[in-house]
């Protein structure tokens, strides 16, 4: 009975092919549209939440204050303000689970021939912690390091490729700025931050390796800037007053007065970005699925069409004893496979004009057996939902006004 | 033995803006099972509408039909379309195959919707095609046979669900004289040596000759029951 239905329905959509191929196009188009827009806008979602995840979580930075000078104001920074005593307070309070000081740098760095130019950072084990970053082989340089100043370095990906290409670079002497550095640690890969720097092009030394023999500092033990991390999301903004008050008091900030300090909030930062992504990607998907319901009504409209136009057809079959729910079944079934036909070359589609936004646009997208899923399961109850109307017209039709009909 | 069809003052009216049109007004009529009924009248008379009624696809306003045992009225509509699949075959005046299916498929539809196996389905319909003379067109389209050979497939396509009652409405009305004999040839054989009960509407006195028995409708009333022969003189 099923499959004679189905043979049925082949029958009369080959009667038209045109009608019928201009109709199956509505629904390959919207279904297309809505899987090429989820996979943009899940790749999105994707790239941004890889870019919070590398950059570490509940994630503080505290920059010194700015200074004036002559009626010249300097930027945030410019006043080395913060030390690594500073960072080793704030690491103490009970909200902070790591707190790591930074002085960065760029320098030149040297391994047999090769040479190449990096930043350097200044700073203590914490960072890896703060960062969330992990060592892919060797060790990360130790607190006794930070305590003697040794020359000791963990290195990017980036670094280790340009100045050992497949060589393995843990136990092997770098030059930075011509003294010799032990490379103990080799970092594993981060990619890109969110700005778009490539962060393992990066290497980190000890603190005070950075501050008395690499960089030199303006006064002894400052530091540019403090990273920390809270120890839950719960805890930030419990962690961001504490650590204000704590340093104001440890700065001798008077009652009422500036700050020479700012402590950012860079999660916060983040999770506007990714909210705008979530945003952008609901936008897109509502928006192709306009065309997937232009699709539907598209079907909707043939449908009624075809029904007057079988009109006798539909009074032969109940003259010689179809049911209603025969008649039903038949007119739901062209609907249904109208759709679900649409479907498959909408999802082919959409998976291919994402591969190549992908490959000519350089989108990262998304595609997971889910969406296809559910666009599969959209275009089934589109074709269901817009079928049913001009099947049940077609169903009761009244047998002799039926066959009347010329 | 039990009338096939048993019909009790039946009326039948169409409601209009001017109020309702009587178009029947009380019938009564038995036919027994292996009768061959011809009904005839003039445009207007009824006898269309006391066909469709007589093939369960209209309604009585009143009045009794008993079908083969069955008081159509308290049917509902599977019960009736089912009625419809089991007890009667269809010939129209104008043929009603389905143009884009074969005479196979075309003859072989009323089992499609009786739930019969597809294998079983083919036999029989080729064995129909085969009655009708028509067994090597069963891959043909409709369109590329004559007139005459599509009455004989939609005979065909009546007779495959081995009905009690054939009901034919003008069933020459789009032939030619001699085609017009064959296929009324074909009832009569059908009748006489399958003891199908055969009802059919014509307006051409020469098509009823063919039938036994003669029923005339004028104005929505029954005006002559009897033999075709005595009709007439």
């Amino acid at each position: 009975m099923t499959v004679q239905m189905l043979i049925e329905a082949w029958r009369a959509m080959g009667a038209n092919r045109l009608r019928t191929f201009l109709t199956m196009l509505g629904m390959v188009i919207g279904v297309g549209a809505v899987v090429l827009m989820l996979a943009i806008g899940q790749g999105a979602q994707y790239s941004v939440s890889q870019s919070i995840s590398s950059m570490g979580s509940n994630l503080f930075i505290i920059l010194s204050g700015s200074s004036t000078s002559g009626g010249l104001r300097m930027g945030l920074g410019a006043t080395p303000t913060l030390t690594v005593a500073d960072a080793q307070a704030l690491s103490e309070l009970p909200e902070m689970s790591a707190v790591a000081p930074v002085v960065p740098g760029v320098a030149q760095v040297v391994y047999g021939s090769n040479n190449w130019s990096t930043q350097v950072f200044g700073t203590t084990p914490a960072y890896l912690t703060v960062r969330n970053w992990t060592i892919a082989q060797g060790y990360p340089f130790a607190d006794s390091d930070v305590r003697s100043a040794t020359r000791v370095a963990m290195i990017g990906q980036t670094v280790a490729q340009n100045l050992f290409g497949n060589e393995d670079p843990v136990n092997k002497t770098i030059r930075i700025k011509q003294s010799p550095y032990l490379v103990v640690g080799l970092l594993s890969a981060k990619g890109q931050s969110l700005d778009g720097r490539d962060q393992d092009d990066t290497i980190l030394i000890p603190v005070t390796t950075a501050q008395r023999k690499l960089f030199g500092t303006q006064f002894q033990g400052t530091v540019r800037f403090i990273m920390a991390q809270a120890v839950s999301a719960q805890m930030m903004p419990a962690a961001e007053r504490e650590m204000n008050a704590l340093l104001r008091q440890r700065h001798h900030v008077r009652e009422g007065a500036d700050s020479d300090f700012t402590v950012r909030n860079l999660t916060a930062l983040v999770n506007t970005a990714a909210q705008a992504t979530r945003v952008m990607s609901i936008l897109l998907g509502a928006i192709a699925s306009i065309s997937l319901l232009v699709g539907g009504i598209g079907i909707m409209n043939i449908m009624l069409v075809s029904v007057t136009e079988r009109t006798r057809e539909i009074g032969i079959r109940v003259a010689i004893g179809a049911r209603q729910r025969d008649i039903l079944m038949q007119f739901l079934m062209e609907a249904i496979i109208i759709s679900i036909v649409g479907c498959t070359a909408g999802v082919v589609l959409g998976v291919g004009g994402a591969a190549a936004a992908n490959h000519f646009a350089d989108i990262t997208v998304v595609i997971t057996g889910g969406s296809i899923l559910q666009a599969f399961m959209v275009a089934a109850c589109v074709g269901i939902f817009f079928g049913f109307y001009p099947a049940r017209k077609a169903a009761r039709l009244k047998p002799i006004e039926a066959l009347r009909y010329q | 033995m039990d009338p096939i069809i048993r019909i009790e003052g039946l009326h039948k009216e169409y409601e209009t803006d001017a109020g309702p049109v009587p178009v029947l007004k009380g019938i009564d009529l038995t036919i027994d099972p292996g009768e061959f009924v011809a009904i005839m009248g003039p445009s207007g008379s009824g006898k269309s509408t006391f066909m469709n009624i007589l093939g369960c696809l209209d309604v009585p306003t009143r009045g009794k039909y008993i079908l083969n045992g069955r008081d159509v009225g308290t049917l509902n509509s599977d019960q009736l379309a089912h009625l419809r699949n089991e007890v009667i075959g269809f010939v129209f005046q104008g043929f009603n195959l389905l143009p884009r299916a074969n005479l196979e498929d075309n003859v072989s539809l009323p089992l499609v919707y009786g739930d019969v196996q597809k294998s079983e389905r083919i036999a029989r319909a080729n064995d129909m095609l085969e009655k009708v003379g028509l067994a090597k067109y069963a891959k043909s389209l409709p369109n590329q046979i004559s007139g005459g050979q599509q009455q004989r497939v939609a005979i065909a396509r009546a007779l495959v669900n081995r009905p009690k009652l054939i009901l034919a409405d003008e069933p020459t009305g789009n032939l030619d004289t001699r085609t017009s004999g064959e296929i009324m040839s074909l009832f009569r054989q059908l009748n006489e040596s399958d003891g199908i009960t055969v009802v059919l509407v014509t307006h051409e006195p020469d098509i009823a000759t063919y039938a036994k028995r003669l029923v005339k409708f004028l104005d929505g009333s029954l005006i002559y029951d009897g033999e075709v022969s005595e009709a007439r003189t």
